[in-house]
């Protein structure tokens, strides 16, 4: 499709400049000529309705989950109620500005107040910041905590444990913070390799970054005897909220160790995905970590609420205003919404449909996509393709594409690295049977498919707005703007 | 069943039989006694949609927003005028709902919306690699001291005292992880001091940081200021780029900036987003995501997420960034907005914006016990100060004139104690010739008021 840049012509507009009613000075008395700007930006010149239809169609070639199921592992592509759309445009919080007066502010500084009260109670854990902007970013926030904590005991620690099935943004953060990383193995049954824990874990340790499940969609069982081994050489314990799905209502980060955990608003909270954002990352800690906590903090006052800057050992903030706010709305309905017992349900069934899905895919698949553990799994599972790529000669690659054209999105793909070929799965809780069912389906026809030929799903998607791209080619020779053929 | 679960009974026991187990329970077996939860999470009880809107609007309702009051606010967030369209757009589900388009093929809309964006950006800020945005404009600003971090193992930085201040914060906060150290140059007559400047800067320091216009409103000479050898930052206003000298073209390496008042809300803060613009020199080191046109099998055009190895899902602790869950959908009001703000309308709302802080600047000058805190050139947000006051004082003169309807500004003692007289004064096209006037009148009765006795806080 064309972009907007190719639509358009010389001296169109959608913006009307309010009348300025005040003196029309010439720019050149009001800024110096060295400062101006000589040749306007080449922006677009382009009608408001020629605007509108090229962004609506552009948007019909998105897949979205209000279409259609998606099952990405590690990513919570819950239900988005859009009651929290409405809430979030209330001109109360829509158009309230971030240094309006406390006091002008006392409905947002009480929304937030009574969200860290409710993640405190999730996560166990009794002190809670709002501030980060997303899951990456609580987790740059916790080891500039535990670098704080370490350095005023004055203990030097530079290394960051984290398992090799951590996501991504667990090692690219320790190096960020200023650590080095370094890996502990998975056990034979997907957990984390205690022996190898108990190896590293030195007086050099500052951290372990864990996720519970972890990203195979397994509950750790040693969780207790973990948090024993990383405390008792003074290190603290990182729980990755990526998988919080799973566990609600059933035990909370803070009771099985962790000093310091982040939400993802955008995943366990309904947050919509906006196609990579926003999101939020709030984090709760332990009552050690607290000092150290980011700035400011809101605190109930008896004059009502507050933000309050005075905490000298804190680390500062990590952003600019308050955080995501207009998450926080989002997020603090849907509690409202499920409440404690809704929460519980919301994460039972979670539980339920993976394990549904996993035993479904089971039966028709087995063979092909064996499970990468054969265990109860959590909020999402992992299976491995390996098989299938033997067998039928199609790739986990192949059949995450032929999906598209039975209109699913697919699984995560390639994730974990442990597992040969890996498909990652988690249909959530927001899911009917009958959707699971009929992409089980799905499933069991692209492999019958694949059995007769397989060039098909090689050859996959057939029916999506374009196929497969070179993306090889656009990194080796990378375009990322709109040349003008003035350029050329 | 919860509000937006769906399994019946019959559909449990069908699922558990499948599974092959009895009870919901045994799915969490796995999960040891010693840990669980004894009884309910202490929350409240779950409340049906009407009652939650009814509770959410009570809230919201307790806070003055800008439809509540004339608003003189700024200081990096504006309330600037957002064309319906961008609603209409942010709440389809196709643009709403997706995650990060990790399958091109069903994601050309939001990989061709990133593409747009880049373009955009770049056009404006006259370099000419963008990235697809960061968080926000602190963020992004210490996202490019982590890019010279990578690129330059020098151990300084030097950032002018007339950057935002919670983007000093925020570079101060993360670069204290990394090791490197903030020096920061203070403000001569309300602009960057040009002889400590120069002297701040040497062998030792990796990148420098400036902000156009300053945190104080001010025109910085940042063409002059950026001769440096380290790599330079500027922190750029976007709705001012239509009319002042584009980083691109004034020295400056990586620009960065808020952009929020590119059709996304004042949301207390957030979510808007960060933009993040460099040379083509530093394009494999760019934080988050970069969207490329390609061609697909049958040579089609389309656009996908590269130049991957630079990520945290690929290079792990070698990416150059941590960054994942960006602001993807606010970045897509920003493009919408440049598009619909057009060739043309960026200069016209940049002169607009330039001849009413002047007029505002002028007509507040004229107020008895007000004077401009500065006289160099401002285009968009300005500085006064009340000789002789505190920021106690200043805080009561804010709060006598939101009495009266109008909030008049941010008090700069707030974060800047030499000027603990000072006022930020912010217009934006939505505050008309009147408003203006209003703001005079009611400022010279709060300060004449005051005068007479002290102002109730």
């Amino acid at each position: 499709m064309k972009t907007i840049f190719e639509r358009g012509a010389a001296g169109r507009r959608a913006f009307v400049a309010p009348p300025s009613e005040v003196p029309e000075t010439p720019l050149e008395e009001l800024v110096p000529e060295a400062m101006r700007r000589r040749t306007p930006p080449r922006l677009p010149e382009v009608s408001e309705p020629e605007i509108v239809r090229h962004y609506v169609n552009l948007s019909k070639r998105n897949f979205d989950l209000d279409s259609g199921f998606y099952p990405l592992g590690s990513c919570t592509m819950k239900h988005n109620p859009r009651l929290h759309e409405r809430v979030a445009a209330l001109p109360g919080n829509a158009k309230l500005h971030p240094l309006q007066a406390p006091e002008a502010s006392q409905g947002a500084l009480e929304l937030m107040w009574n969200l860290q009260k409710a993640l405190a109670e999730i996560a166990g854990l009794p002190h809670v910041s709002l501030q980060p902007s997303a899951g990456s970013h609580g987790e740059l926030a916790g080891l500039l905590l535990t670098r704080a904590y370490h350095e005023e005991r004055g203990e030097h620690r530079p290394k960051v444990l984290t398992p090799d099935t951590a996501h991504g943004t667990n090692p690219a953060t320790v190096t960020m913070a200023g650590y080095e990383v370094v890996k502990v193995g998975t056990s034979a049954d997907g957990g984390v390799d205690l022996d190898d824990l108990r190896d590293k874990t030195g007086e050099d340790v500052a951290c372990l970054m864990l996720t519970n499940p972890n990203t195979l969609g397994l509950f750790d069982p040693s969780i207790e005897e973990i948090a024993a081994i990383v405390h008792g050489r003074g290190a603290t314990l990182y729980y990755d909220g990526a998988n919080l799905n799973a566990v609600m209502g059933v035990t909370r980060p803070g009771d099985m160790g962790f000093d310091i955990v982040h939400f993802n608003l955008h995943k366990t909270f309904t947050q919509p995905h906006g196609g990579g954002g926003p999101g939020a990352g709030p984090i709760a800690v332990s009552e050690r970590i607290e000092p150290y906590l980011m700035t400011p903090r809101v605190v109930r006052t008896e004059h009502g609420f507050d933000l309050d800057f005075d905490h000298p050992r804190s680390i500062g903030r990590i952003r600019g205003y308050q955080g995501n706010y207009g998450t926080f709305v989002r997020a603090y309905a849907y509690i409202c919404s499920l409440g404690g017992d809704g929460l519980a349900d919301a994460s039972e069934t979670a539980v339920l449909n993976a394990n549904y899905l996993k035993a479904r895919l089971a039966e028709v698949a087995g063979d092909h996509l064996p499970p990468a553990y054969e265990r109860i799994c959590g909020h999402e599972f992992c299976l491995s393709g390996a098989p299938m790529k033997r067998a039928l000669g199609i790739a986990t690659l192949d059949l995450a594409k032929r999906l598209l054209d039975h209109g699913y999105h697919p699984p995560t793909v390639y994730f974990p690295l442990l597992v040969e070929e890996a498909l990652l799965f988690e249909p959530t809780e927001t899911e009917t049977k009958e959707t699971l069912d009929a992409f089980v389906a799905a499933i069991a026809a692209i492999l019958a498919e694949a059995a007769e030929n397989p060039e098909i799903a090689r050859t996959a998607p057939h029916t999506t707005p374009v196929r497969r791209l070179d993306e090889a080619g656009a990194a080796r020779r990378p375009v990322v703007r709109q040349r003008k053929e003035e350029d050329v | 069943m919860s509000r937006y679960t769906a399994v019946t009974e019959a559909d449990r026991g069908a699922m558990l039989r499948a599974i092959g187990v009895d009870s919901v329970a045994e799915l969490f077996g796995a999960v040891p006694a010693g840990v669980r939860i004894d009884g309910p999470i202490a929350l409240a009880e779950g409340q049906g949609e009407q009652a939650v809107y009814t509770h959410l609007r009570e809230l919201a309702a307790r806070n003055v927003s800008t439809e509540d009051e004339v608003s003189f606010l700024g200081a990096g967030m504006y309330d600037s005028y957002s064309p319906a369209l961008i609603e209409m757009l942010m709440e389809r589900s196709e643009f709403l709902t997706p995650y990060t388009p990790y399958q091109p093929e069903v994601s050309q809309g939001g990989l061709q919306v990133m593409f747009e964006y880049q373009t955009a950006i770049s056009e404006l800020t006259a370099l000419p690699v963008s990235n697809a945005s960061v968080y926000e404009m602190p963020s992004a600003l210490a996202a490019a001291g982590y890019l010279a971090k990578l690129a330059d193992k020098r151990p300084r930085f030097v950032v002018s005292r007339g950057v935002h201040p919670h983007a000093r914060e925020t570079l101060r906060t993360l670069a204290r992880g990394y090791g490197v150290e903030v020096v920061e140059v203070g403000l001569d007559g309300g602009v960057t001091d040009r002889d400590a400047w120069f002297a701040a800067i040497d062998d030792d320091t990796a990148a420098v940081f400036l902000q156009q216009p300053n945190f104080l409103g001010v025109v910085e000479d940042i063409a002059d200021l950026a001769e440096v050898e380290p790599i330079t930052v500027c922190a750029c206003d976007p709705q001012t780029l239509g009319i002042l000298r584009p980083p691109g073209e004034a020295g400056i390496e990586i620009a960065v900036g808020e952009g929020q008042t590119l059709g996304n809300r004042l949301d207390f803060g957030g979510p808007s987003f960060g933009f993040f613009a460099a040379t083509e020199e530093h394009l494999r080191r760019m934080p988050g995501r970069i969207a490329g046109e390609t061609v697909d099998v049958d040579g089609a055009r389309g656009f996908v997420l590269t130049l991957q190895t630079r990520e945290q899902h690929i290079r792990r602790e070698r990416a150059t960034s941590n960054i994942c869950t960006s602001q993807a959908l606010n970045a897509l009001a920003g493009i919408v907005y440049l598009a619909w703000l057009g060739r043309r309308g960026i200069v016209e709302l940049g002169e607009l914006l330039a001849r009413r802080t002047d007029f505002a600047r002028h007509a507040l000058a004229a107020v008895d016990g007000v004077e401009p805190l500065f006289d160099q050139p401002v285009v968009r947000e300005f500085a006064v100060r009340f000789p002789g006051a505190d920021l106690a004082r200043v805080e009561a003169l804010v709060g006598a004139c939101r009495e009266a309807g109008v909030n008049p500004g941010y008090p700069l003692g707030r974060d800047y104690p030499e000027f603990e007289d000072g006022l930020l004064v912010a217009l934006t096209e939505q505050r008309t010739r009147a408003d203006i006037e209003r703001l005079a009148e009611v400022l010279a009765s709060a300060v004449t008021a005051g005068r007479a006795g002290p102002v109730a806080e």
